[in-house]
């Protein structure tokens, strides 16, 4: 397309040479659009859609090895005619019992999210765009737990609609699977907040890794071995005051102590109405706690 | 065998602030368990052999392992910076044996110590049995540091991997499947820590012969292939 050059006036040595570049005059697409592409990114770059082969092998193969199993439990009820599924409270205590995969997915898949952009400088570029910070986290954070609410939610579906399949009671299945949906949405939310504020200090993707593992296992089997020795003890009602130092015994304590599941505390202790509420307040404080704490950080970060 | 410079640039690599910080943290939370546990129960042989065990062996000697195993070369070979260390007229076994033993020798230092001072804490080494779980973590130390070292090599996936192998395969599995435990690092270095030991507190799956074979041709494989994988390294840019 021709470009008309402003002619310049005769005998004038110095001028600005106009070499065709046009402005952008069509729709803008905006912030709001801006921060659904990165959350839909964030959450394909999750399970490796997008990306190469390779990188879809660990978050796929984390999704089978969270869903192969519930598929065997549900097969085992449906051909033994059972009323009720093998383990007890399956919908709540499955995150709790697979809490391994969930953490190894965690920890595997929050750098990816984060550290890269750290490590590439690429941060910068994203807020030259119309997204803010809070955009920025808001979407990286909603796109990690919403990865993880499906990890975690799979095979809660697989287990109701086996059950649903054998005919075990619709409405009593209905209500534990919305317990159970409950119960892995606090998960993941509290889970995302962890893995990603952690992520977020290192631009190393592999010693990011090692960290959230380290935080979310030690911790976890810090707290087990305080709580067997207590019970060992008889010191019964320090129990459920020691789990709230670890994420995992923290949505345990909630979902047993609320949503009437059993728990994984020695004894199958479970915290009382009062202390499930201390559970519930904490682990919403430390979600906020960490999405305050990623805005914080990447306040200053590249720039 | 041994580069003084190449050690040094590792050791430098490992003990960077950040990474300082988390190795040295877990020795710690452990010392602190044990004075809590001490505190809470006073000295026991069966509490002592079960935190030891339990936490020491089974969950902080891999994490140690694998940051200090793989963190020893992966980061190099993650950001490229490895073709400077690979151009210098040094042999590729003798940079993997120096990697190797500044790893071991980290690994040791983060876990064999911690695992000595919270074992006398516990039970002030009764029945040997701080001195027991100390030498099943040296013991681990090498294995673990060789086999993650040759991971780091491998692929740039090294620390999940190094992870499922800890987290997965000796804990999950290793408590399901008795089979398990013969192929664990875990267990072989039990097996020299039960000699050591008096009394039935440290158990393990696997007899000593079997255990010092397998532990001896883990870390010389691992060595001997992780320097054959640097003398034809391919560098892959970021997915």
């Amino acid at each position: 397309m021709a470009v008309e050059h402003p002619l310049a006036p005769a005998g004038d040595q110095t001028r600005i040479h106009d070499i065709g570049y046009r402005g952008y005059d069509g729709p803008r697409l905006g912030r709001a659009y801006a921060r659904r592409s990165l959350y839909s990114q964030s959450l394909r770059g999750a399970y490796g859609l997008g990306r190469s082969v390779k990188s879809k092998v660990l978050p796929m193969l984390l999704l089978a090895v969270m869903c192969v199993p519930a598929a065997i439990m549900v097969a085992v009820a449906v051909t033994t005619k059972a009323h009720e599924l093998p383990l007890a409270h399956a919908y709540t205590r499955w995150a709790i019992v697979m809490q391994a995969v969930i953490s190894l997915y965690v920890a595997s898949q929050a750098p990816q999210s984060v550290s890269r952009d750290l490590r590439f400088k690429t941060v910068p570029l994203y807020f030259s765009r119309p997204i803010e910070t809070a955009d920025y986290v808001l979407a990286k954070f909603a796109a990690l737990a919403s990865a993880l609410f499906v990890l975690t939610g799979a095979p809660l579906i697989v287990m109701y609609l086996g059950s649903l399949l054998a005919k075990m009671g619709f409405a009593h299945q209905t209500g534990q699977f919305a317990q159970g949906l409950v119960s892995v949405a606090l998960l993941s939310l509290l889970f995302a907040g962890v893995g990603l504020v952690i992520a977020a200090v290192t631009p190393r993707r592999g010693f990011g890794i090692a960290a959230v593992i380290a935080v979310l296992t030690i911790s976890y089997g810090a707290v087990s071995t305080l709580q067997a020795i207590a019970h060992v003890q008889g010191s019964d009602g320090a129990v459920p005051w020691i789990g709230l130092f670890s994420p995992v015994t923290l949505i345990d304590g909630v979902q047993s102590a609320l949503l009437g599941g059993d728990s994984s505390f020695p004894d199958g202790i479970v915290p009382s109405h009062g202390q499930g509420a201390v559970y519930v307040l904490l682990t919403l404080g430390l979600v906020a706690a960490c999405y305050a704490l990623l805005v914080r950080r990447y306040k200053k970060v590249g720039l | 065998m041994y580069d003084p410079t190449v050690a040094r640039l590792t050791y430098r690599a490992l003990l960077g602030r950040r990474r300082a910080l988390i190795l040295g943290a877990l020795p710690l939370l452990l010392i602190v368990i044990s004075v809590a546990v001490r505190g809470l129960t006073g000295a026991d042989d069966q509490t002592a052999s079960d935190v030891l065990g339990g936490f020491a062996l089974a969950t902080m000697v891999p994490i140690i392992g694998v940051i200090a195993g793989t963190g020893a070369i992966g980061p190099e070979i993650d950001d490229g910076s490895v073709v400077y260390l690979l151009s210098k007229p040094l042999k590729r076994p003798v940079i993997i044996f120096t990697k190797l033993i500044v790893a071991i020798a980290v690994t040791m230092v983060f876990s064999a110590v911690p695992t000595m001072i919270a074992g006398l804490v516990l039970n002030g080494n009764g029945q040997q049995i701080a001195v027991a779980y100390t030498i099943a973590a040296l013991v681990a130390s090498i294995a673990y540091s060789a086999l993650f070292l040759l991971l780091g090599t491998v692929s740039r996936h090294a620390v999940v991997l190094g992870l499922v192998y800890a987290l997965v395969w000796e804990a999950l599995f290793g408590s399901l499947v008795p089979g398990a435990r013969t192929l664990s690092v875990q267990q072989w270095s039990l097996a020299v820590a039960h000699k050591v030991a008096e009394g039935e507190l440290v158990t393990s799956d696997v007899g000593l012969p079997t255990a010092t074979v397998l532990l001896v041709a883990v870390t010389v494989l691992a060595t001997w292939y992780a320097g054959r994988k640097l003398r034809s390294l391919t560098l892959a840019g970021e997915e």
